[in-house]
């Protein structure tokens, strides 16, 4: 036996321990802040408000958090929800011809359902087209996606002529303002859908294969795993949920618009980064993307409470972006000395 | 040798290096460490990874002061601030990484800092250049110094680091593994250059991985071990003997490092037969090796060595098998049966696992879990009908090889990166242990893994032939093949020029067969 052999000393190091929970302490350090600031903030309807406000960019964020941890990006996502949510609209009105009645009982629609099956199939459509191009074509996806970005929204327009499609059924609309108790809907499916996710990362075969590519893309294809199917898949689910979260968005408004969705690609990135997931792969979570989200909600409503411009919370979530980031790159070198 | 050795001077050590030890929160890195170093002598410093010898540099270079010990140079005593004091004080510290400036000129990276000046200040130019040309032709070169240092071969560049060096009137040179990246030309021509310094009464610290670099030029050798000082070793009458410096490194005889496991099984029926296989020329890299109709069989139970220089085709004979490159003709027949796979995972459908040659790049998942590293191959294995991972399987299994392979590892959630080389390659053979593959081609089975654990993996592989799978082991190192194989092929040009039996082999035949292609016409 080798006396030399190292194994790398292990035991209760501070550091390992901020990086995995850093961004959940912040995220409670923030709320108490909020809260001392203005008490009326930790009440129920407003975290319910909060919640169901990062439940669109969070579903999405969901998928991102698949596609990131595969050293990929995918810059489409805010044009693919305004196409989703364009098409969901068409069918639940029935028909291109019967858009333009505000009446969600004018037309004969095909109901709620056909045009979430609409929404979630269009995505994952568009999903997998980028994937294959940028597996076969080899195409960079920041450049694949890139182009998505600017094609979905032209398609969009095209579909709805530049306006609005309105008025939807009850039974679809609840899907957006219903209540379960006293929790949205939307906060209970981006609940369920979080959860499903944490699963199928950290406990599927799918999920291990998802880390090893992220990982090392040649390592793993030497390991057996198909690293392209692989890759179009992440771009499959980033679109279902891009489908998903347009379905929601449209039952929410009442409304499915042409200019929805603009910039939704950075606040999803950034709720992806801020939770720890690495733009390199391999490394990251949807618990985090959870507290990513959360936080980036949290710090919207928490300055529109305490009466902050806009503008200014623009410029402190991208602060907080670059923070995170730097704070988790500190950690990871403490980590390890 | 004796002519050089009078130059070195008898009486007083330039450097003298006496206790010294240095500890990192709670870890010793180097312990009581003592050694000297005369005018006009090569020192080699050896050590195997982790050894203490890139800390003992740092010390010497002025980047981290030592926790305790004192060190003497040239008289004084040596407490270097920064590395910058460290150069002032006249000792220079050449890394594998070199530090100058591509894309300046010679002239101007010797004289950085401290160019000569004339009227008003002004770059006295004319005088740089005359300067550079004669500081350059100290170490052989006769360049122009107008050259932009990116237009230099890597020895080159390490030819400049040291004439810089020279200039600034270093009095000690510790080179860092510097004929790693050389071609054997090369390396001659800086030996050459290191032995002319020597005379000039220049000391020398050569620190390499290369024992018979080390044996020819060094004078004397300090061996590291552990961060202790493993002993010193004097050339006495000729070269040190490499044995005897493994066996300082390792701390037992070197014969037991590669010695042939003796328990052998006979090799059973022929699992594997390529016949003409050939290999297709990818238009994006023109010059890069294509097989040229390779026969070869492989029988269960055997160790099959492959042995070929770099570039001889020996990698991609096993890439081809293994689905990773593309097949131009030829055929494959697996216990009888002709395959074709046309990607690694159909390979592996197929039992044929292969350990490849660069772990970093090929094989390990740095950041991830040991657990993960290890079923990443066999993730259907160890999962239920619905993709769910059977994570207490998967963890008993894991530690069934940790015992086996005696994998040291602190836990299976640790990173894999945290682990040595040897460990690391331990866990790699675990990853195809866990398919049960028939045949497992095993390409540089111990590069970058300690001394020690060589033979430990050697050992691996025997067992691995044992339970009858078919093992192909492909490595650089003659002895490794002469060690574990039982029957070797060499191969020359994406060709196959040999073939004897492990018993048979001495490693002049080898060579000779590797080496073998202007003799043969068809060649």
């Amino acid at each position: 036996m080798s006396t030399t052999e190292t194994t790398q000393k292990r035991g209760p190091n501070i550091f390992r321990i901020l990086k995995q929970f850093g961004p959940l302490l912040f995220l409670i350090v923030l709320m108490a802040v909020f809260t001392a600031l203005k008490p009326s903030f930790i009440d129920p309807i407003n975290v319910f408000n909060i919640m169901r406000q990062i439940s669109i960019t969070g579903l999405i964020a969901l998928g991102m958090t698949f596609v990131i941890l595969t050293a990929g990006i995918d810059l489409s996502v805010g044009s693919l929800l305004a196409l989703c949510g364009m098409v969901a609209a068409i069918v639940a009105k029935g028909g291109a011809a019967n858009t333009l009645s505000l009446s969600a009982t004018a037309g004969a629609g095909f109901g709620w359902f056909a045009a979430l099956l609409a929404a979630v199939a269009v995505g994952s459509i568009a999903g997998g087209v980028q994937g294959v191009a940028i597996t076969r074509l080899k195409v960079p996806p920041f450049v694949v996606t890139l182009g998505g970005l600017t094609i979905f929204r032209g398609l969009t327009l095209t579909l709805s002529n530049g306006g609005p499609i309105s008025g939807f059924t009850p039974d679809m609309r609840w899907f957006g303002t219903g209540l379960v108790g006293p929790v949205p809907v939307p906060v209970i499916i981006f609940a369920v859908a979080a959860i499903l996710c944490h699963i199928v990362l950290r406990y599927t075969r799918y999920g291990r294969a998802v880390y090893a590519v992220g990982g090392n893309a040649e390592a793993a294809r030497l390991s057996g795993l198909r690293v392209d199917r692989i890759l179009i898949s992440v771009y499959v689910i980033v679109g279902f949920f891009a489908g998903l979260a347009a379905f929601v968005l449209a039952a929410r408004l009442n409304s499915a618009e042409a200019v929805a969705g603009v910039g939704y690609e950075l606040t999803v990135i950034s709720a992806v980064v801020i939770g720890g997931t690495s733009l390199f792969g391999g490394i990251g979570s949807v618990g985090g993307t959870v507290v990513g989200a959360a936080l980036i909600g949290v710090l919207q409503n928490g300055l529109q409470f305490n009466n902050v411009s806009s503008y200014t919370q623009s410029i402190v979530i991208g602060l907080i972006l670059i923070v995170a980031v730097a704070f988790d790159r500190w950690l990871k070198s403490r980590a390890r000395s | 040798m004796a002519a050089l050795a009078a130059t070195a001077d008898q009486s007083a050590p330039l450097l003298e290096v006496v206790g010294v030890s240095k500890h990192f929160s709670g870890v010793t890195a180097l312990n009581d460490v003592s050694l000297d170093v005369r005018a006009g002598e090569i020192l080699g410093l050896l050590g195997e990874n982790g050894a203490g010898k890139s800390t003992l540099l740092k010390i010497l270079s002025g980047a981290q002061p030592p926790s305790s010990g004192r060190i003497n140079f040239a008289g004084a005593d040596y407490r270097p601030a920064s590395p910058d004091a460290a150069k002032r004080a006249g000792i220079v510290t050449i890394y594998q990484e070199l530090s100058l400036i591509p894309t300046l000129s010679i002239a101007e990276n010797i004289f950085i800092g401290r160019a000569p000046t004339g009227a008003f200040g002004l770059i006295d130019w004319r005088r740089m250049r005359a300067e550079t040309r004669g500081i350059i032709a100290r170490v052989g070169l006769t360049i122009d110094p107008d050259t932009p240092v990116s237009a230099l071969s890597v020895a080159e560049q390490q030819l400049v680091e040291i004439a810089r060096a020279l200039s600034l009137e270093s009095r000690l040179i510790i080179m860092d593994e510097p004929t790693s990246a050389l071609t054997e030309t090369e390396v001659s021509q800086l030996l050459g250059i290191m032995n002319r310094l020597r005379s000039e009464g220049v000391a020398i610290m050569f620190v390499t991985h290369r024992l018979e670099e080390a044996s020819t030029i060094c004078d004397r050798m300090t061996v590291l071990r552990d961060g202790r000082l493993a002993g010193h070793l004097h050339r006495e009458g000729g070269p040190v003997a490499i044995p005897l410096i493994i066996e300082k490194m390792v701390g037992r005889a070197a014969s037991e490092l590669y010695a042939r496991p003796t328990q052998r099984n006979a090799a059973g029926a022929v699992r594997l037969s390529v016949r003409g296989l050939r290999t297709m020329r990818d238009p994006d890299a023109p010059h890069a090796i294509v097989l040229d109709g390779v026969d070869v069989d492989l029988k269960a139970g055997e160790i099959l060595g492959v042995a070929g220089l770099v570039g001889s085709g020996r990698t991609e004979l096993a890439r081809a098998i293994f689905g990773a490159d593309r097949i131009a003709s030829g055929t494959i027949t697996l216990d009888g049966s002709p395959i074709s796979p046309a990607s690694p995972a159909d390979a592996i459908e197929l039992g044929i696992g292969l350990v490849p040659e660069d772990r970093k790049h090929q094989a390990i998942f740095a950041m991830l879990a040991i657990q993960h590293n290890f079923s990443v191959a066999a993730l259907d294995r160890y999962s239920n009908a619905l993709g769910i991972m059977e994570e207490g399987r998967e963890r008993t299994a894991l530690a069934d090889y940790k015992k086996a392979l005696s994998i040291r590892m602190a836990s299976p959630e640790q990173a894999i990166e945290g682990l040595s080389g040897g460990n690391q390659q331990k866990v790699i053979l675990a990853r195809w242990l866990a398919r049960d593959p028939k045949v497992l081609i095993v390409d540089e089975p111990t590069r970058g893994v300690d001394v020690g654990a060589k033979a430990e993996v050697h050992q691996i592989l025997v067992q691995l032939a044992a339970r009858g799978i078919a093992v192909m082991v492909i490595s650089s190192e003659l002895p490794e093949i002469l060690a574990v194989s039982d029957r070797i092929v060499t191969m020359r040009q994406g060709r196959m020029t040999g073939e004897m039996s492990g018993a048979d082999a001495t490693e002049e035949k080898l060579m000779a067969l590797m080496a073998l292609d202007q003799r043969r016409g068809d060649a």
